[in-house]
């Protein structure tokens, strides 16, 4: 049913946690329909002074794809800048992991939500506009 | 079994078939494989065979032979028994079912209601058990049937079908119950719990898959699914299932010989499995009642974490467990049964069932109590609940 990769990252999930004095966090899904992920953010600046997402962890609870889709988007985000983050597709994700199974496509969409939403809370903090990125 | 590392919890989908069954059965697919409507020795052969399993499962719940018809599963039973009792007896369109029924139960009746019929769906307590009050206040003069599982497939909350019988037959309403849980596992008698009709199958008692059977109280109007060569009685035409029949009979022959013995070794094993559970993980809770249960389910529900990804963790090690979270579910719909209990649906998203059955042993049980706390407690590091609650 699963992809080697969604076992793996979901066995082995990577940048699961909580990020201390975060830039930014995004916190989607909703707990009666079973998925719920919040994802932390950090920016810096790279070496052409551009903001980039320096450090991403997220916390998530639901299943299997779910958790692995959490995985993927923040192996995916890290290092890149704010534009590139956005540029993060949910079919991306999907064809990173190797395909999911269709009735778990809205778990990317998720992912991809919850990197926006970090992202957008950074950008007010700073009261600065999403769509001018 | 396939692989002794492998532990296998999950008697209450499937069991496999007792390898006795298997040799009873063998037979019948290469020497004896008459059909028995044939009028030679090879379907005199069959239809000796299948006379007899009937014979032997009749007995099982003191019922005449004349009252068991052979089906090909447990939900065509229990489609037969509720769509074939609302064809005959079309002057009474009132049918009640409890909200906890199995979904073949449930979809059953709300196509009948399509159709035009009345249903009640009688609620349950935080524990999934029926109160027969409610089944006395629910009948009306246009009620045709009631139907109350004898136990909950997924809780495994034992209900109260004798107390529900009586009302019902004092009342002059059909009562049928979905015995696929129970059958071969607790004592039926059909007359003394006053049970019109019965659903039982063969595949949850180490017989095989493909073969189950409704119990039809002489009298009781009905009519077929199947249309026909007219095989059993003309209610369910269709060519025996020979080697399966026989399989089942067998089957409950041996869980009949073996009950008393089996029900005490598993409800010891179960209650050590959930006093062990409950102790070593935090925020854990039974679900179903405590004592009105199947003697092999435990059922749990974890707060903060997942079932799905509970079952996939518990695979990886090498132990298959079940879960009715929304995510395993093709519906995406937390259980039915859980939210019937009175569960929100976030806590019904963490339910594990685990279903014991004739090869598990107590040395399984406890590598299941090692295994277990880690892997919710691995699920609950990345769930964003559990920081807050701790």
């Amino acid at each position: 049913m699963y992809s080697p990769k969604t076992i793996k990252y979901f066995n082995s999930p990577k940048n699961y946690g909580k990020i201390k004095n975060p830039d930014g966090i995004g916190k989607v899904g909703n707990i009666i329909c079973g998925d719920v992920m919040w994802l932390y953010i950090k920016i810096g600046k790279d070496k052409k002074k551009q903001e980039v997402i320096k450090d991403i962890k997220y916390e998530t609870f639901g299943c299997v794809a779910a958790i692995a889709t959490s995985g993927q988007v923040t192996e995916l985000a890290k290092g890149k800048t704010i534009a590139e983050a956005l540029a993060i597709s949910k079919d991306a994700i999907v064809e990173e992991l190797g395909g999911l199974p269709p009735i778990k496509l809205h778990c990317s969409v998720l992912a991809v939500d919850a990197l926006a939403e970090a992202i957008y809370d950074y950008l007010s903090k700073n009261k600065r506009q999403f769509r001018k990125i | 079994m396939r692989s002794p590392t492998l532990i296998y919890l999950d008697y209450a989908a499937t069991t496999p078939v007792d390898p006795r069954v298997v040799k009873t059965m063998l037979p019948y697919f290469t020497k004896k494989f008459g059909n028995t409507a044939s009028l030679h020795s090879f379907g005199l052969e069959a239809k000796e065979a299948v006379e007899k399993g009937r014979k032997i499962i009749a007995d099982a719940i003191k019922a005449s032979v004349k009252e068991i018809y052979f089906t090909s599963s447990a939900s065509e039973s229990n489609n037969l028994a509720l769509k074939g009792l609302a064809w005959a007896n079309k002057d009474k369109k009132h049918i009640i079912i409890s909200s906890v029924e199995h979904d073949c139960v449930l979809t059953s009746a709300a196509w009948l209601e399509q159709q035009g019929w009345s249903l009640t769906l009688l609620p349950v307590d935080k524990y999934g058990l029926v109160d027969p009050k409610e089944v006395q206040k629910a009948i009306r003069p246009d009620t045709l049937a009631v139907s109350v599982m004898h136990a909950n497939n997924e809780i495994g909350t034992v209900n109260p079908i004798g107390e529900i019988g009586k009302i019902c037959r004092d009342k002059g309403v059909y009562f049928h119950t979905d015995a696929a849980q129970t059958f071969g596992k607790i004592p039926i008698d059909v007359n003394r719990l006053n049970i019109d009709l019965l659903t039982a199958s063969a595949h949850k008692m180490c017989g095989p898959k493909g073969v189950a059977m409704l119990y039809v109280r002489s009298g009781v109007r009905i009519r077929p699914l199947l249309h026909g060569g007219g095989h059993e009685g003309g209610l369910r035409s269709s060519t025996l299932n020979v080697p399966a029949i026989v399989g089942f009979a067998e089957g409950v022959k041996i869980c009949l010989a073996e009950m008393k013995k089996e029900s005490a070794r598993l409800g010891k094993l179960r209650d050590k499995l959930i006093k062990g559970a409950l102790t070593k993980i935090s925020d854990s809770h039974l679900n179903g009642h405590p004592k009105k249960r199947l003697p092999n389910n435990a059922n749990f529900r974890f707060s903060y974490i997942e079932g799905e990804a509970l079952i996939m963790m518990l695979d990886n090690l090498g132990i298959a467990a079940s879960t009715a979270s929304a995510c395993s579910s093709p519906k995406l719909q937390p259980s039915h049964v859980l939210l019937a209990c009175g569960l929100r649906p976030q806590d019904a998203h963490g339910s594990l069932r685990l279903s014991l059955g004739r090869w598990t042993t107590e040395s399984e049980i406890d590598k299941v109590l090692e295994v277990l706390p880690a892997v919710v407690e691995k699920l609950r590091k990345i769930s964003p609940f559990s920081s807050i609650n701790n």
